[in-house]
């Protein structure tokens, strides 16, 4: 039996692939957690920013908000939303992580609702927020989530915020900026990247305690798989201390 | 790549759904011809204002963000005055939004985030409400909006902008695809946000509307040039020598501001940045009795329509003691 929980895991992943120098917009709860372990482990130069227009605060506790005072606390700007989206468009803004209901094999998202009759719905979301925003501005979108065959789907009822599209180019010929893109979906199972031509979803690694087989069972559609299929390496003593004493001691997020 | 799209010809599509405002540049000059910009007085009360500047069918927005720097006591009296009908820039919005949601207040909603309070989790009412399909709802995001209220304060009838395209956020919205004329780059293109009324929450201000906001502005400065009323509500008053003293911190200026009320925790429950943290204890006293539908008319029996004014709610809500202790946590001064 390992020692951590599946978040845990997730969010080390994700502290992983977010260099020193880099900026960062992250909405509360686990992205938030992830950036800030990646600050206290190895990017101490990581720049967060919150789209309501905090950039670089010193986070003295977890945000319940993505606008309140915390994630503006001892910050190098307390700007606005227009400034923040308007230094994606510009193609300042390296790394986001968006979450959702659905998601597709071209890491499409949907978090606006679940039916067929956009004026009536279903199950209806709170919808887009920033994260189309962020979606199609940030050079590199993430996606942290528990992983099954409902949530990874193919019929996906609404794109919310846009992956590649219909895969191929397709994101490109709609018009959004060229290079950006869904990189990296951490589930509690695998860690997925995109097939460079098709954008299909592809699974890099297997983390530890899960089979390829649980893998494709737990995901709606084929998945494509890289030629060499790694390990996940999983959290090591110096990430999950930092992570549960200086991250998130309440364990708000890790708790779960 | 220019003269390739353009000799492509390429279909240019549109979003299917109603613009609910005017984006009309001429028509808000014409109003704003008419606009007072006399440095005079404005101070008024919450009352007054819902009743006297916002009819049954306008269009409304509220500044902050959700559940920080929000203009709380007038969302109450909007609802406590029984205004129907309205439209809503669902722009940030959270507990403003089920607010107007418990009195059912509009009916028509412009989308970027609603029915949601973050990491609180969603508002059974609210959802209901949308639901229902008594809301009609044009989609949009919270750049988008932020850029439609750009245009407005712009001057402008639309601002172009590289998000949304291809997706059903676009296609649910009535944005409408655009080519650059100098390099054939395709875009999207969005229509001013002119609301008829708007309401922001300040720190401090003088009687004649000169704003100072600390902490995130959000989309506030451009709102209160968009919208054609604007009523500022403020923690503080503040003489307008200390604005005189300092006039690059005026962030929203006198001429944007049709009247000023002092409304001290008037973001509560919401937060308030350097003044006092959020009430989550009373956020989830909402969420939980908007659960059934007999639970939150109780509940609003007693905060809402059972209360003259916001003073009266936040004395039932621990009054001075409460607000102390939201003080201290804000200071981090206590954990909880």
């Amino acid at each position: 039996m390992a020692d951590y929980n599946p978040m845990e895991l997730m969010i080390c992943v994700a502290a992983r692939n977010l260099e020193d120098g880099a900026t960062v917009v992250v909405g509360t709860g686990a992205p938030c957690a992830a950036a800030m372990l990646s600050q206290k482990t190895h990017s101490p130069n990581l720049c967060i920013m919150f789209e309501a227009g905090g950039v670089a605060p010193i986070l003295p506790a977890m945000p319940i908000s993505v606008g309140d005072s915390r994630t503006f606390h001892k910050a190098l700007m307390a700007s606005s939303m227009p400034e923040i989206m308007e230094t994606c468009q510009r193609g300042m803004v390296d790394y986001t992580f968006l979450g959702g209901a659905q998601i597709d094999m071209y890491g499409n998202i949907n978090s606006t609702m679940i039916g067929s009759d956009h004026a009536k719905p279903k199950v209806r979301f709170p919808g887009s927020g920033g994260a189309n925003d962020l979606a199609s501005l940030c050079w590199r979108t993430m996606m942290m989530t528990v992983q099954d065959a409902k949530r990874f789907t193919d019929k996906i009822n609404f794109i919310t915020s846009p992956g590649y599209l219909q895969g191929g180019n397709t994101r490109y010929e709609a018009g959004l900026p060229k290079g950006t893109g869904p990189y990296r979906i951490i589930t509690n199972m695998a860690i997925m990247g995109f097939d460079e031509e098709t954008k299909w979803m592809k699974v890099l690694s297997i983390n530890p305690g899960y089979s390829r087989k649980d893998v494709q069972d737990n995901c709606g559609f084929e998945l494509k798989w890289a030629d060499s299929i790694a390990d996940t390496d999983p959290p090591t003593a110096d990430e999950l201390r930092i992570l549960r004493e200086e991250v998130d001691p309440h364990r708000y997020i890790i708790g779960r | 790549m220019s003269a390739e799209v353009m000799e492509k010809n390429i279909e240019l599509k549109s979003g299917v759904n109603k613009v609910f405002t005017d984006p009309d540049a001429d028509a808000a000059r014409a109003y704003f011809r008419g606009k007072s910009r006399a440095l005079r007085p404005k101070l008024t009360t919450v009352e007054e204002v819902v009743r006297t500047m916002i009819s049954d069918g306008d269009y409304i927005a509220i500044g902050g963000f959700g559940a920080n720097r929000i203009p709380t006591a007038i969302c109450h009296e909007i609802v406590r005055q029984g205004k129907k009908g309205l439209g809503f820039a669902g722009h940030t919005s959270t507990h403003d939004f089920q607010i107007l949601s418990a009195g059912e207040a509009f009916n028509r909603c412009d989308i970027a985030y609603i029915i949601g309070l973050e990491a609180r989790g969603l508002s059974p009412n609210a959802r209901r409400y949308i639901e229902s399909g008594k809301v009609k709802l044009t989609e949009w995001t919270n750049a988008t909006m932020s850029w439609r209220l750009k245009a407005a304060a712009m001057g402008l009838s639309f601002i172009p902008a590289r998000n949304i395209l291809g997706t059903d956020t676009f296609k649910y919205s009535a944005a409408k695809e655009i080519l650059c004329p100098f390099t054939g780059q395709k875009y999207a293109a969005y229509p001013a946000l002119y609301p008829d009324f708007a309401a922001i929450h300040v720190h401090e201000c003088d009687v004649y509307g000169n704003c100072h906001v600390y902490g995130a502005s959000v989309s506030d400065f451009d709102l209160a040039k968009a919208a054609r009323r604007v009523v500022i509500t403020t923690e503080r008053l503040v003489s307008t020598e200390k604005i005189r003293q300092q006039p690059e911190a005026t962030v929203i200026p006198f001429w944007c501001v049709d009247a000023v009320i002092e409304s001290p925790y008037g973001s509560y429950p919401g937060n308030m940045p350097y003044e006092y943290f959020s009430d989550e204890e009373h956020l989830r006293e909402w969420l939980a009795a908007e659960k059934e539908p007999e639970s939150l008319k109780k509940f609003m029996d007693k905060y809402i329509y059972g209360t003259k004014n916001f003073d009266e709610y936040l004395a039932l809500c621990g009054g001075t003691e409460k607000m102390n202790k939201l003080r201290r946590i804000e200071l981090l001064i206590d954990k909880k």
